[in-house]
């Protein structure tokens, strides 16, 4: 299990190296210049330049930045003057992962429990009712879903807020947008995995014991069930990450995902590299920790 | 008490929904069982003998597969009658079952401990602690090495021969009046088979369980079986004392399965005999005796009725073949095994 994870960190690290090299010189050939603005003097856009040490080659830059990143120090925003990327980060990220986690419980759990129940009732209308909206989940983008759940829950039936970030209520709905494709993911490889695991012999065991169906499918089928699902949790993680990017917008959430979007469009240099850092690593950790679990989840891969 | 029937199948028909038509797996099968005796249906893969023992213990996929007539009487009372949840209140306690594959019949992700304990925490409403206890002890009367470390395995970390032996703990850990053995060492290597047979054989003295053993291999019943039943394309086709049977069988099918037992004794290490031919389509079963395409004694009047049950002077040996009938023995001479 040691090795296991070992192997697996090394890589992870090479992947977030690589993951900043590429980002780096990426983001320099995006055409444009960060200070450049008729309402500034030429000296004053030189001063600046010299000051973050755009002056600089591009070598030379990198591998400043490169030394400062192993000390943990992502720079300061270009545009949001005097803030560095670590202290936004810091303030914008508990958001999006409290959104993202919220969501992603949600949805795995759900998502879970749509492809038992499809599989236990297969061929009759629960089945079908699920795999539909499994596929309108799958179908339905959330810049189409998120408005519609909007306009039906928050302005016709108003049960729920329509945009703002806070309560437990204000919640649920971008969760549930957010979620959805996960949720629909899940029933459909749940359900597959279920229904392949009903014929396995050691089911027949468990029968044999006289155990009622239920504990039958919780005590013996589901964690098998579970072995083939859990690789689409990395996937279904970096999902969640992409889709706050719409939906933090959507519902006015001051996420992390926004700053994201700005930095772009900004050509924040030092808040593109941070975030994209920050993601980049955060989305290979996630991918570690499913990793680990994995090995959890089925003894023969946690002892090879 | 001796003489009572523990267990008795009447004239069980099972049937499975295919789209090719139905499959006539079982047609017509009685057999019964007495309290601490051990009895072995014999016959090729495919004759019906898993699917007449999981009707048995209520296994059989109630979806395609259905009972289409006979009674199981255990104890006396109708075992088809019951349902479902009643019926589980007897799988894995009274009636527990030991499956042919060790390799798959285990789940993979639960320690094997945990698989053992699992009939016992249902069935006797003991604490986890007792379950234990009651596990370690059934692991070392059938001599498994270190027992508590065993527990704590998977499956897939023990050996063949091991498996089978949790297959077994688990079978035996509620004290079950019947345990059925479905073939317990045909996936196993030649040695281990050795092993296995004759933990089975030691347990009979220990416990008072009932067995009933199925096999395809009647080198296996040799060694444990007081009565034998030779079962062919969802048929009995002969019952009798184990003696009798290897001594005295009298139906071609029975000589056939008796001519494959590898004999270390033979003089020559002749190549294994087997019956030629392969069992018939029980979707559409042939007209008269099942086994007359195969049987190179075979008359017209096979061809066309079915043999009845003729009795022989052994008590209770009987076997379904024209050639043992008082006509056919008058116009062709006594019978005689061709091989002796
Ligand atoms: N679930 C099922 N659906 C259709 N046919 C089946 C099913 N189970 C068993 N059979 C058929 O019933 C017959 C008897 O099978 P089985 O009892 O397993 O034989 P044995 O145990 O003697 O090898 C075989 O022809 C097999 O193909
Ligand atoms: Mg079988």
């Amino acid at each position: 299990m040691v090795r296991y994870i070992g192997q697996k960190v090394l890589i992870a690290l090479a992947t977030v190296f690589v993951l900043a090299t590429a980002t780096f010189f990426l983001m320099k050939l995006i055409p444009g210049d960060p200070f450049a603005n008729d309402k500034v003097s030429v000296a004053v856009q030189e001063k600046q330049r010299e000051y973050y040490g755009l002056d600089r080659p591009v070598a030379v830059q990198y591998v400043t930045y490169m030394k400062n990143l192993l000390h943990g120090d992502l720079g300061y925003s270009m545009k949001k003057t005097g803030r560095t990327v670590v202290d936004i980060i810091r303030e914008a990220f508990p958001v999006s992962a409290k959104l993202g986690l919220f969501s992603l419980l949600i949805s795995e759990a759900v998502g879970i429990l749509f492809g038992i129940l499809c599989a236990q009732f297969r061929g009759k209308w629960p089945d079908y009712l699920l795999m539909v909206v499994a596929i309108l989940g799958i179908a339905l983008p959330s810049m189409v879903l998120g408005p519609i759940v909007r306009y039906l829950l928050g302005v016709k039936l108003q049960i729920l807020p329509v945009s703002g970030w806070g309560s437990f209520k204000q919640m649920l709905m971008p969760a549930f947008v957010l979620g959805l494709g996960t949720i629909a993911g899940n029933t459909r490889s749940m359900r597959a995995s279920m229904l392949a695991t009903t014929t396995q012999d050691y089911v027949k065991t468990a029968q044999a014991k006289g155990l009622p169906p239920v504990k039958v499918v919780l005590r013996h089928q589901l964690r098998n069930s579970l072995v083939p699902i859990i690789p689409n949790l990395g996937g279904q993680i970096a999902g969640v990450l992409m889709g706050s990017f719409v939906v933090e917008s959507m519902f006015l959430i001051g996420g992390l995902g926004r700053y994201f979007v700005d930095s772009i469009t900004n050509l924040d240099y030092p808040l593109i590299m941070g975030l994209t850092i920050f993601y980049g690593a955060f989305l290979v950790t996630m991918n570690l920790l499913v990793d680990i679990l994995y090995g959890l989840i089925d003894p023969r891969i946690r002892m090879k | 008490m001796e003489n009572r029937k523990l267990l008795e199948v009447k004239d069980l028909v099972v049937h499975f929904d295919t789209f090719q038509g139905a499959v006539q797996a079982v047609r017509g099968v009685s057999w019964y069982l007495k309290e601490k005796e051990t009895v072995a249906i014999v016959g090729e893969s495919g004759c019906g003998k898993t699917v007449s023992i999981q009707t048995v213990i209520g296994l059989n996929p109630r979806k395609n597969g259905s009972v289409r007539g006979g009674e199981v009487l255990f104890e006396g009372k109708d075992l088809l009658a019951l349902t479902q949840k009643e019926m589980r209140e007897y799988q894995g306690n009274q009636l527990s079952i030991i499956f042919q594959d060790p390799f798959t019949f285990l789940n993979p992700t639960m320690t094997v401990g945990e698989q053992i304990m699992e009939p016992y925490l249902l069935h006797s409403r003991a604490s986890r602690q007792e379950a234990r206890a009651r596990a370690l002890e059934i692991l070392r009367l059938i001599s498994l090495p270190n027992p508590e470390e065993t527990m704590k395995r998977y499956p897939h970390q023990l050996s063949g021969g091991m498996r089978q032996r949790v297959m077994v703990a688990m079978a035996l850990i509620c004290d079950p009046k019947i345990l059925f053995a479905d073939e317990p060492t045909t996936a196993l290597d030649v040695t281990i088979q050795a092993q296995i047979m004759e933990l089975m054989n030691g347990l009979k003295e220990k416990l008072n369980t009932s067995i009933v053993l199925i096999t395809h291999d009647m080198g296996v019943v040799a060694n444990m079986a007081e009565r034998i039943y030779v079962m062919y394309a969802g048929k009995i086709v002969e019952h009798g004392d184990a003696e009798t049977v290897f001594h005295h069988p009298k139906h071609p099918y029975t000589w056939g399965l008796l001519g494959s037992v590898p004999r270390l004794d033979e003089r020559i290490q002749s190549e294994l005999y087997s019956i030629p031919g392969t069992p018939p389509d029980l979707i559409a079963p042939p007209k008269g005796c099942a086994f007359a395409a195969r049987c190179r004694y075979a008359k017209q009047i096979c061809r066309k009725c079915e043999p009845p049950r003729i009795g022989f002077e052994e008590p209770e040996h009987y076997a379904y073949c024209w050639l043992n009938h008082p006509e056919c023995i008058r116009r062709n001479g006594v019978t005689v095994r061709e091989e002796e």
